[in-house]
């Protein structure tokens, strides 16, 4: 077992780690940035590096820098938390060229599974679905009529060169088909210089569920449920809870063994999150693989008694999943978790950065906190603005509701705004409540 | 300004200091007799000091800025990188610098080693060692003070 790691990361998922960490009496090296000098949380390292000014790109990004402190540091591995370096494969690499373990999978996992293109393709060869699509750009109207009828209304005419919305139209059904085509080119000639477009089947009203995965470098693959994170706002996830709800189990079971598919089929190793869309007829479709740890990793936590990171931790050292799946049976109860931001909700979300002078931690029966923030904390406004992550557990959705509401109501945090209220309006929400969530629920009833 | 007299008498010294302030001039290099003094300021009056081999007493000018903690013309160098920090170029030379050894910014004050690299920093800045704060081959990392020099030497 390692005998010393050093966390590349920051704030809330570096404390996380430290905490692992010292339960395995592994002793720990931080990082951190200008930007972070002097964050309590660093403290409970063992040794500390400042790694450079408070840009990310001078400092947590900084690839000899890191490596560096690792070697001055005696760190045995790596442990690269989420963001920033956690899926540069090149990183990984030099990791291990300098013989420190990077926890996490092997470099060329990464990259396949990061290329989209050869990820689908993997989907395919392991029977996962995929959003079908034309298998390449449209040339006329004759093909796109033919592969439209092929892959069923209404379908996505996306550009090729596109980006942020633009070049796409969707057509609903054959008689629409010309005319969005049309469209859609006019548009992507215009915007981008470019007309190619391709075409992709249309999931209305799309459920973003993911499965947790973890396998270790002896052929065991294991998932611990999925995880609802519908609840987004600009492609920001805001709540994620697990199990999902209104998904009959026979479905859950399905995506979560597609999940289990794809990751032995790539030989990957550590954790992993399997991401999938499900349309209103309880179709799944694949759509890519997060090679890391996430943020919302303790959700899946709770349901099943798992430390996520102590066995990714584990997993790197060599040592076998401690659980089989049928250990981990079903979901236990219903976890949720809510992200509370440093951005003002009644401001169009605008980022809070400050001192937090006053703070005050809800707790009781089911109730977790995740996060390095103290009173007195200055939130820096370098980088992200999740200050903590609130999470309760209950034995069903509807007691985790409450219980979150009191939570939301016992949560203290003066000097900045947060997202606390917001996540209020959408807890008491009828259509929350009754589960009925995609990831347009949020953009569709409660901003304006 | 006098046309005559003791360039280093204190009462001279004191014209030619708010002569500096009152026309915003950051330094003044005065030689007599093979004896030289330069008056350096930096948004404050600083004290003063002879470069020469004897003894001359050095007037402290009348400072605006006090001389608390640390005075303006005393600069830090400090590490720009995570590594080793080595005071000699190996282990059988004599170190880089010592305290008062004169630097220049091209000098090469350490070496910060790291992933094998050995890296040479230089100065920066000119002036006076004043204090080395990293014992040989100790782990420094970004901001780390390695070196205290007097600038207005």
């Amino acid at each position: 077992m390692y005998k010393r790691i050093l966390i590349a990361n920051r704030g809330e998922i570096a404390l996380r780690i430290m905490r692992a960490c010292k339960e395995m009496g592994i002793e720990t090296i931080a990082i951190f940035s200008e930007g972070d000098r002097g964050a309590a949380y660093l403290d409970l390292a063992d040794e500390a590096y400042c790694v450079g000014p408070a840009r990310s790109n001078e400092s947590y990004l900084k690839i000899d820098r890191v490596i560096s402190a690792a070697e001055v540091g005696n760190a045995d591995a790596i442990h690269p938390g989420y963001g920033f370096l956690a899926e540069n494969s090149h990183f990984n690499d030099v990791c291990r060229n300098c013989e420190i373990d990077f926890i996490g999978p092997l470099p060329a996992s990464m990259d396949q599974l990061g290329d989209k293109n050869t990820a689908r393709r993997m989907a395919r060869e392991a029977n996962v679905p995929v959003v079908p699509g034309s298998a390449g750009l449209i040339t006329d109207n004759a093909e796109a009529a033919k592969v439209a009828d092929e892959i069923g209304y209404p379908v996505l005419i996306k550009a090729t060169a596109g980006g942020g919305g633009k070049g796409m139209r969707v057509a609903k059904n054959a008689e629409d088909l010309e005319t969005a085509l049309k469209q859609a080119a006019q548009e992507a000639e215009a915007a981008f210089g470019n007309a190619a477009v391709y075409l992709e089947k249309y999931v209305e009203e799309p459920r973003h569920v993911e499965v947790q995965v973890i396998a270790d470098q002896h052929g065991n693959v294991v998932h611990l449920w999925e995880r609802d994170c519908s609840t987004q706002r600009r492609h920001q996830k805001l709540i994620e809870e697990s199990p999902a709800t209104n998904l009959p189990e026979d479905i859950r079971t399905a995506i979560c063994e597609a999940a289990v598919r794809m990751i032995a089929n790539a030989n990957y190793s550590n954790a992993g999150t399997v991401e999938f869309i499900v349309d209103k007829n309880h179709d799944f479709y694949f759509i890519e693989v997060n090679a890391r740890i996430q943020v919302e990793h303790p959700v899946s936590e709770l349901v099943t008694g798992v430390d996520l990171i102590k066995e990714q931790i584990r997993i790197a050292a060599g040592e076998p999943l401690a659980f089989t799946q049928e250990d981990i049976g079903p979901c236990q109860g219903h976890a949720i978790e809510c992200r509370i931001n440093a951005e003002n909700p009644d401001r169009n979300f605008q980022p809070c950065p400050g001192t937090i002078d006053h703070l005050i931690i809800p707790g009781g029966k089911g109730v977790r906190w995740d996060s390095h923030v103290h009173a007195g904390y200055t939130v820096p406004p370098h980088y992200d603005s999740m200050i903590g992550k609130l999470l309760v557990h209950q034995p069903t959705r509807k007691e985790a509701i409450a219980t979150m509401l009191r939570c939301l109501d016992e949560l203290q945090v003066g000097g900045i705004a947060t997202t606390a209220s917001f996540h209020k309006k959408v807890l008491t929400h009828p259509e929350f409540i009754a589960g009925n969530i995609d990831t347009t629920f949020v953009e569709r009833t409660l901003l304006d | 300004m006098a046309k005559s007299g003791n360039v280093f008498d204190i009462d001279r010294l004191h014209q030619y200091v708010e002569f500096m302030k009152e026309n915003d001039i950051t330094e003044i290099d005065l030689e007599q007799n093979g004896e030289k003094i330069r008056l350096s300021r930096s948004g404050g009056v600083m004290p003063v000091a002879a470069s020469t081999p004897g003894p001359v007493a050095a007037p402290t000018a009348a400072a605006d800025d006090d001389e608390a903690a640390e005075p303006d013309h005393i600069v830090t160098i400090n590490s720009p990188m995570v590594g080793t920090f080595y005071c000699r170029p190996n282990p059988e030379s004599e170190p880089y610098v010592q305290v008062g050894d004169m630097v220049t910014a091209e000098s090469t004050v350490c070496i910060v080693e790291a992933m094998k690299v050995f890296n040479e920093l230089p100065a920066e800045i000119r002036g006076k060692i004043v204090a080395v704060l990293v014992d040989d081959q100790t782990p420094v990392d970004v901001g780390k003070p390695l070196f205290k020099i007097d600038t207005s030497a």
